[in-house]
């Protein structure tokens, strides 16, 4: 079906690349984790065990991961696009075969020294085979409903597999960042105006296909404190330690609310609480504040780069990660309903830090072959 | 194709532009929601959180000593070594109390309990496994406490009676708070374990005692387990009551009505009202009920006869009997139907219309005076001047000595005594009042009943020329003087006073006294009083045709013996009223124990030693011996 692909120039060389790394992004994530390695310092009461110190080790790792990633060329990646969506896929089926064969709810598949999380690798490989596939795309292409169908067929298996855990935050986020690689390939806005209108219509049967702790979730999130005790506690203890905090914070070790264990998942899904609570609307700011920085500089690098694939894909993939940040400090501020969905870098966590640093490797990537020319389809 | 790339390109940016004001406005969003949660809405959650997080405990005050006039500690509290559980400190909770029952004495059902409770708390909650361990038991806790997972030694405190018996009315004890003492209301009652004053003086002054309650506020995390403590305001503990007794005297009081089957005594001083010593024999050990009783012990106390639970010295109501005596001649004298010349002639009995009323001398005592017929304590006498003057007289004078009343003493277990008159009976038996019942009202017998106290009280007003005395123990509360008073005149004529206090002086030093075999011999220290033996059940005729004495009947149905005595006889500073129940007769019994104890008070001499708040000594510090000074005018 595809056609052969030359390379026509990729004559960077290493220690070009080398230059050409993004010492501020790196600089960036290293804050962002710095500020990770601090929260869970604090999330143990004052010690790097049992978190800060795995974490820490995983960042190192993953830090090596990426700048692999960032050497490896560009056309490479391309190349690989579709193998590791497809890849994605099979371990996908793999763990919902697994899980139906005897142990429930699987989202894991054990490597030994970490679990990966197909779902959450899905979500880098979604973006890579779209950017793939958009990359020649003209306007005239992307008009044509037909050009469309596969496109929507890359976000829509990987969706459903992971509906099937069932994962809805997941699922929602490959959507979110599918629908996001659409706009900028150029889909015409009409598109999005008929698909979003199907969307809301369904949204009363999506609701009976939803499972019950599903349902409750979305009910506490529309009013979190008529059941305080119940699924409603996580959202309104995140509240109240945030709240607590004020602008500069109870200080670092004196969250009451983390200490006390009032709060819950504090070094996974509410360590912005933790943080926030800690050092007040000053240290959130200044979190949100780098991600904001990171984000500009994907969109930078996608600006920058001269090839389709390497835009869409820098692109897709900060707004891949600005997801994860939005889903995650929304919900911890009772903005969105409770949808486990770690924060990038700070949340304690092996899959979500390596997606995230591939993440940023691929971004890298493009920008040190951002003048690579690949070739288009025929 | 270029064409189309280019304009790809523009849409892309275009586009990419879009996302990114998208994600910055997502940004903001998150930005203003955090400054919303922080800001604006801070201090609702930084309450919100407080609540959380913060327990408020309060802090048992520990509770004020009870002392004598000396400072002699007469309730304090010991140490009372506890070994607790705590269950999450073990990995099997029977393990660890098997091991502790090898180690000290520890009951089957105990261990039930405690394994019982376990399951109903967190985890990090103590338990109380055994409480009062003794030294021994404590140290073999401590040299083993490596191999005792989970428990812990702690100290906390226990009432202590250190005179035991000798206080056991007095003082009293403390117990449980029970629902009815709940609705006092201090929140303080409802710590676990917190004791307040069942009777005596634990209870008249428990709210003294019981001190004010501290705060600890603690840190608690979700399941509630302390973390820290933030503050801390300790609490005061309870007022240190000095009483106005003399432990001493107290002491041997209570050893000396031990020895009777049952009896009370009250020993005060005539012209302040103060309490030197206030006992009811048999006494219990206050340290059993406070320590734990068992369940056979408690039958025994409540099933016995001798009612050993009571305060007989300010409960028990007996009929006066002759101690009644002095009240009747009063009124005759107040009324001027008798005076110092006034004679009656005994000759044994006395008839009254139909009724033959005997005096307790058969043969009859002769031509007898006021005087004479205190000391030896003819009957017939009061009978003839009761006849003459009438019920109401004589209830109005026993109402000025302090009969038929309470006086608000400090110890509530308090009786009023009963003194009849004509409107008493027609409001309790719906009968008039017949002359016949003034006969024998006038001799203390019939419907008069007084308690020991009250006899005492009486004694005093006699002797200390009718000033109306009150009794009262409260030397000090804390620093707060207990009583200071001037005890008002009861309104009695002096010279009359002195008529019958005379008689009273020969009942001991007359050669025909009827106590006189047991007077003091000691010079400077005699004393003067009345006899008094009254009737538990009439003597009917048949009784007095088959000459059954009254030592033959059942304990049960033998006379009371009183008597109501003073000391020195020339200048009475100690009074002291004794009742033995069934003790047979006022001078063979109780006499002889008043001797015994207005000799001791008289030696101990606490009316020398001027009160003071928490008395002389400091525990801990030795005894500071009392200062004596030369006994005023």
């Amino acid at each position: 079906m595809l056609g052969p692909i030359t390379i026509q120039d990729d004559r960077v060389t290493f220690w070009k690349k080398i230059q050409q790394m993004n010492y501020g992004l790196i600089l960036l994530i290293c804050l962002i984790a710095g500020v990770g390695f601090t929260a869970l310092y604090s999330a143990a009461g004052g010690d790097v065990d049992p978190w800060a110190s795995r974490q820490f080790m995983r960042f190192v790792f993953c830090l090596g991961v990426m700048f692999v990633v960032a050497m490896i060329g560009i056309h490479w990646w391309f190349r690989l696009s579709y193998l590791t969506y497809f890849g994605g896929l099979v371990l996908l089926v793999y763990v919902e075969i697994m899980g139906h064969i005897g142990m429930g709810a699987q989202r894991w598949i054990n490597l030994g020294f970490m679990n990966v999380q197909p779902s959450e690798l899905m979500k880098i490989a979604v973006v890579m085979a779209l950017a793939r596939y958009f990359h020649t795309a003209t306007l005239d292409d992307v008009r044509r409903i037909r050009f469309l169908l596969v496109p929507a067929a890359i976000i829509v298996t990987p969706v459903a597999l992971v509906l099937l855990q069932p994962d809805l935050g997941t699922s929602l986020m490959i959507v979110m960042a599918g629908g996001a690689m659409f706009f900028m390939a150029g889909v015409p806005l009409w598109m999005f105006g008929v698909l979003g209108g199907v969307a809301l219509a369904s949204l009363p049967v999506a609701w009976q296909f939803m499972h019950e702790y599903q349902k409750k979730r979305v009910m506490t999130f529309l009013d979190p404190e008529s059941d305080p005790l119940g699924s409603g506690y996580h959202i309104t203890q995140s509240k109240i330690a945030l709240g607590s905090g004020g602008i500069d914070g109870k200080g670092f070790l004196q969250g009451t609310q983390s200490h006390l264990n009032f709060l819950p998942e504090k070094q996974t899904d509410f360590i912005f609480t933790l943080w926030a609570e800690e050092w007040g609307l000053l240290g959130g700011l200044a979190l949100l504040a780098l991600f904001g920085l990171v984000f500009l500089y994907g969109i930078w690098i996608s600006f920058r780069c001269r090839h389709g694939y390497g835009r869409m894909l820098a692109l897709g993939l900060t707004v891949n990660l600005s997801l994860y940040v939005f889903i995650n400090i929304g919900m911890v501020m009772g903005l969105i309903p409770v949808v486990g969905a770690p924060l990038p870098l700070v949340s304690y966590g092996g899959t979500a830090m390596l997606s995230a640093m591939i993440g940023f490797g691929l971004i890298m990537s493009c920008n040190i072959h951002r003048d690579a020319k690949l070739a288009r389809m025929q | 194709m270029k064409r189309q790339d280019s304009d790809r390109s523009r849409v892309f940016t275009r586009r990419a532009v879009v996302v990114g004001v998208m994600q910055g406005a997502l940004l903001a969003v998150l930005g203003g929601r955090l400054a919303w949660l922080q800001v604006a809405e801070g201090s609702r959650y930084r309450m919100l959180s407080d609540k959380n997080r913060i327990n408020i405990k309060m802090l048992a005050p520990s509770r004020g000593q009870i002392v004598d006039r000396y400072g002699v500690p007469l309730a304090v509290n010991d140490q009372n070594f506890r070994v607790l559980l705590i269950p999450e400190q073990t990995d099997d909770l029977e393990k660890s109390l098997r091991h502790l029952q090898k180690v000290i004495s520890l009951e089957e059902q105990d261990i039930k309990r405690v394994l019982k409770q376990a399951k109903g708390k967190p985890a990090f909650l103590p338990i109380e496994v055994r409480d009062q361990l003794s030294w021994t038991e404590l140290a073999r806790i401590e040299v083993n406490l490596t191999e005792l997972p989970g428990l812990t030694i702690d100290v906390g405190e226990l009432r202590s009676y250190p005179l035991g018996r000798a206080t056991s009315h007095l003082v009293g004890y403390v117990g449980a708070v029970s629902p009815s003492d709940l609705r006092d209301g201090d929140p303080m009652l409802s710590l676990p374990g917190f004791r307040i004053g069942k009777t005596g003086a634990e209870r008249a002054f428990d709210e003294d005692l019981r001190g004010k309650a501290g705060s600890s506020e603690v840190e608690v995390n979700v399941v509630g387990r302390e973390v820290r403590e933030l503050k801390r305001s300790p609490s005061n503990a309870g007022d240190k009551v000095t009483l106005t007794v003399d432990a001493e005297l107290q002491r041997f009081v209570q050893s000396r009505l031990e020895q009777e089957t049952s009896a009370s005594a009250v020993i005060m001083d005539a012209y302040t009202g103060a309490v030197y010593a206030l006992a009811s024999g048999p006494g219990f050990d206050p340290n059993l009920l406070t320590r734990g009783i068992s369940a056979q012990q408690w039958e025994e106390l409540v099933s016995d006869p001798t009612f050993p639970l009571n305060n007989k010295a300010v409960a028990g109501q007996y009929p006066p009997g002759s101690t009644f005596k002095m009240i009747t001649a009063l009124a005759g004298l107040e009324n001027h139907h008798v005076t110092r010349n006034t004679t009656v002639f005994c000759p044994g009995h006395y008839r009254y219309g139909e009724d033959l009323f005997h005096c307790w001398s058969r043969g009859g005592h002769g031509t007898v005076d006021v005087v004479g017929a205190l000391a030896e304590s003819c009957d017939v006498f009061f009978y003839k001047v009761s006849t003459d003057i009438g019920i109401e007289s004589i209830a109005e004078m026993a109402h000025r000595f302090g009969l038929g009343q309470t006086f608000g003493f400090e110890l509530r277990e308090e009786s009023p005594g009963l003194v009849p008159d004509k409107e008493w009976k027609m409001g309790h038996f719906g009968k008039p009042w017949q002359p016949g019942e003034t006969i024998v009202a006038s001799i203390g017998q019939g419907y008069l009943q007084a308690t020991p106290l009250q006899l005492a009280v009486m004694t005093a007003r006699l002797v200390n020329g009718g000033h109306a005395v009150e009794p009262w123990i409260t030397g000090f509360v804390g620093d707060r003087v207990g009583k200071d008073v001037v005890w008002p005149k009861i309104g009695v004529g002096r010279h009359n006073l002195d008529l019958v206090v005379r008689g009273m002086n020969a009942v001991m030093l007359g050669p025909r006294g009827t106590a006189h075999a047991s007077q003091i011999e000691t010079p400077g220290l005699q004393m003067g009083g009345k006899t008094g033996t009254s009737q538990v059940r009439r003597i009917t005729v048949q009784d007095r045709l088959e000459g059954v004495r009254n030592e033959d009947l059942p304990w049960k149905f033998r006379h009371h013996a009183l008597f109501v005595g003073y000391a020195p006889f020339d200048r009475p500073q100690y009074v002291c009223a004794v009742v033995v129940e069934h003790g047979g007769s006022g001078s063979g019994t109780a006499a002889p124990v008043a001797r015994d104890l207005l000799l001791e008070a008289q030696r101990r001499a606490p009316a020398k030693v001027p009160l003071r708040p928490g008395g002389y000594r400091n525990v801990g510090t030795g005894v500071t011996p009392p200062p004596r000074k030369p006994k005023g005018t």
